[in-house]
């Protein structure tokens, strides 16, 4: 009965707070401006199941698909015998789906086990990968500190769940074998139980290992659960989301800003009234571009909680291969780090608190925005539909529109447009020329 | 041979209307490399009869660095007043020979008013040859030289178009080398996004140099591409590199022209 209670309160604290944080990270992400990404439920269903659930977009990258596969399939696949353990811990039971499925009970474990020991030997090397190869993606400043302790920590949390699992099911092997010389017939642990366990010869021990193992994997379980909100780990949950409401269009087509275009009408519509009331003169007037992470949309924050910190887009970036400061894996962490911060300080303070600080200024640099050539690679790279550039983008233009700063070339530009309809100092009438010239 | 590039407004002088509208953009009209690559296009278009008009002194800058710059008012003025041109040509289609305006006219004017059916120069010359009107057959200009295509960005990545240059490059009888990152891997000239008007920000290495060696590992004796810009970019990589006697940087309409001895 105590254990029973235990569990239910592990279980009610676990999901409770689970969902508290899930809860105020909602509301984070609401903080971003509207967008809407309702249509094209087909195309996004499809998306979503390709990209997502099919990992079609780590396959570019064959090796580290193969032992994030490995991770994946058994973390989804483990979640079946969480249903029993769920069970198990409700009713007091042992194997509560044991008899009711009868061999297909002994597959399913079997599976598992099996999907458990790849998924072992593939947390092993993403450990030494991380900690011993020094790959350049996994060592850049921007993951100095928090950023690689989260990355082993979610790893040597996995390492802990599998041991649990593989100490529950080997001590409860190593029972059967010691008191009735038979075997559940589980694939690893039937041999694996025997191997470790053998040579204890007290049934009480043993179950005792088993209690261990069970309390321990779902201890863990919570654990890992509760530190997903806090992680760079949350993609597991957020990238199915993340792509159901991906960008459908074509990646070379930045969003038309809807204010510009009702100024730009007035000043080209000859009889267009100057001093006709605005639309909505409630509404204050929204700042051009992104400054902070409440100029975003909320399709931005999403990203920035989906972004896993793999580094492709970075690691694919011109500007940062030829070592300039910009890299997109950073523009992600920064609006998430600065989201966390806004929304932390409005639930205490109020809703329009203002802490003095901003996205642009006091997390990305200028110089990291002006470096990028807005060429994609990032966009493709990403394995879970991330969009870095529009982001970039939204930050130049409150800096080119809001305060006028820009490198002085672009103003140039900028002026040689406006007047010339060119990016250089031509005259419009020469345009044709190149027709009559050798 | 001269060229016959007719406007929009003889056109319509002359109560005839053009099939397509060649979008020419500000490179093509006034950088002296791109305007080979203009004149190269327009060679094939006169040898294929395509009833073509441009819209000389009435067309103006897309719109396209000023929008990646960040400034939305000078797109959208630079648009509408485009678009205010093009409808009133009533123009349906429109082939460019540049992969930033034909992204901005295909994706980005629709909203604003203007929806014409956009095409790369490179579409349209595939167009031109799978329904006979351009032949190359029997080429020997480029007959086993080994060619290598960089993608532009606006191009691949941005409307996925990969395909269309690389078949032109196939029917020349050359011999088309991939670099290692092409495609969709494909590693940017360093000129999108408005940086084609700046000074890079410091770093290690310019982003030319490092795609120049990308290109430079195929030991490619010609590097084609679909951008005036990325051929700027590419062009001084080569130059860089002292290579430029033994490499050419080619747009495909010149090494399509070429080949058809246009």
């Amino acid at each position: 009965m105590i254990q029973i209670s235990a569990f239910a309160l592990l279980l009610i604290g676990g999901v409770g707070f689970f969902s508290w944080n899930v809860y105020k990270i909602r509301q984070n992400i609401l903080l971003g401006r509207k967008l809407d990404r309702t249509d094209n439920a087909a195309d996004r269903w499809k998306t979503m199941f390709l990209v997502a659930l099919g990992q079609k977009k780590m396959f570019t990258r064959p090796i580290p698909a193969l032992l994030h596969l490995c991770l994946y399939v058994a973390f989804v696949i483990t979640q079946i015998e969480l249903i029993e353990i769920v069970a198990d811990g409700l009713s007091g039971g042992h194997r509560s789906l044991k008899d009711s499925l009868g061999g297909f009970y002994t597959f399913m474990i079997s599976f598992i086990e099996i999907l458990s020991v790849l998924a072992f030997f593939a947390t092993v090397a993403f450990l030494a990968r991380r900690n011993m190869l020094k790959l350049p993606r996994f060592t850049m400043s921007e993951l100095k500190g928090w950023p690689t302790k989260d990355a082993n920590l979610i790893l040597i949390f996995e390492i802990i769940l599998l041991v649990c699992i593989f100490t529950m099911n080997g001590a409860d092997e190593a029972a059967q074998l010691l008191h009735s010389n038979s075997s559940y017939g589980f694939t690893v642990s039937q041999f694996l139980g025997p191997l470790f366990f053998g040579g204890i010869k007290s049934t009480e021990t043993l179950h005792l290992l088993e209690q261990i193992g069970w309390w321990g994997h779902i201890t863990m379980v919570f654990v890992f659960l509760n530190y997903l909100p806090y992680s760079k780990h949350f993609h597991i949950l957020l990238a199915f989301p993340n792509t159901y409401y991906s960008n459908l269009e074509k990646k070379g087509k930045f969003s038309n800003m809807e204010s510009v275009t009702n100024e730009v009408k007035l000043m080209l519509d000859p009889s267009a009234d100057p001093f006709a009331a605005p639309a909505n003169p409630d509404e204050a007037p929204q700042r051009f571009g992104a400054k902070d992470v409440t100029d975003l949309t909320w399709k931005n924050l999403l990203d920035a909680y989906t972004c896993t910190e793999c580094g492709r887009c970075t690691s694919s970036c011109p500007a940062n291969i030829t070592g300039k400061k910009l890299s997109p894996r950073k523009i992600m962490m920064d609006t998430r780090d600065r989201l966390m911060e806004v929304g932390d300080s409005q639930r205490k303070h109020a809703k329009d608190y203002q802490d003095g600080k901003s996205l642009l200024g006091d997390y990305i640099s200028e110089e990291e925005i002006w470096a990028c050539t807005s060429c994609n690679a990032c966009v493709q790279e990403c394995p879970v539909n991330i969009d870095p550039l529009s982001i970039i983008v939204d930050l130049r233009r409150y800096l080119v529109m809001e305060e006028s700063k820009m490198p002085t070339e672009l103003t140039g530009m900028l002026t040689n447009i406006e007047n010339n309809g060119a990016p250089w100092q031509f005259s419009p009438n020469d345009r044709l020329n190149w027709a009559n010239e050798d | 041979m001269s060229l016959k590039v007719p406007t929009m407004a003889e056109m319509l002088a002359n109560g005839e209307t053009a099939d397509v509208l060649f979008w020419v953009g500000c490179a093509g009209s006034f950088d002296d490399r791109a305007k080979k690559i203009t004149k190269a296009v327009v060679k094939i278009l006169n040898h294929c009869n395509v009833k073509f008009a441009v819209l000389g002194t009435e067309e103006s800058c897309s719109g396209d660095p000023a929008k990646r710059a960040g400034n939305e008012f000078t797109f959208q003025m630079q648009a509408m007043m485009n678009i205010h041109v093009l409808n009133g040509y009533e123009v349906k289609k429109i082939v460019t020979a540049c992969p930033h305006c034909f992204n901005t006219l295909k994706n980005e004017y629709p909203e604003l008013g203007g929806n014409y059916e956009v095409v790369h120069h490179t579409q349209l010359i595939q167009d031109l040859i799978n329904t006979g009107k351009l032949s190359l057959e029997g080429n020997q200009t480029f007959k086993g030289k080994k060619i290598t295509f960089h993608d532009p960005c606006y191009l691949g990545r941005a409307n996925d178009v990969y395909e269309a240059p690389r078949t032109l490059i196939e029917k020349l009888d050359a011999e088309l080398v991939e670099m290692k990152r092409c495609k969709t891997n494909g590693l940017c000239c360093g000129a999108g996004g408005a940086q084609m008007f700046k000074e890079a920000e410091k770093g290690n290495k310019e982003i030319n140099i490092e795609r120049t060696e990308d290109a430079l590992e195929t030991n490619s004796s010609i590097i084609a591409t679909g951008c005036p810009f990325c051929n700027t970019m590419m062009t001084d990589g080569i130059k860089h590199a002292e290579k430029e006697k033994e490499i050419q940087v080619l747009d495909v309409a010149e090494l399509i022209a070429n080949a058809a001895e246009l």
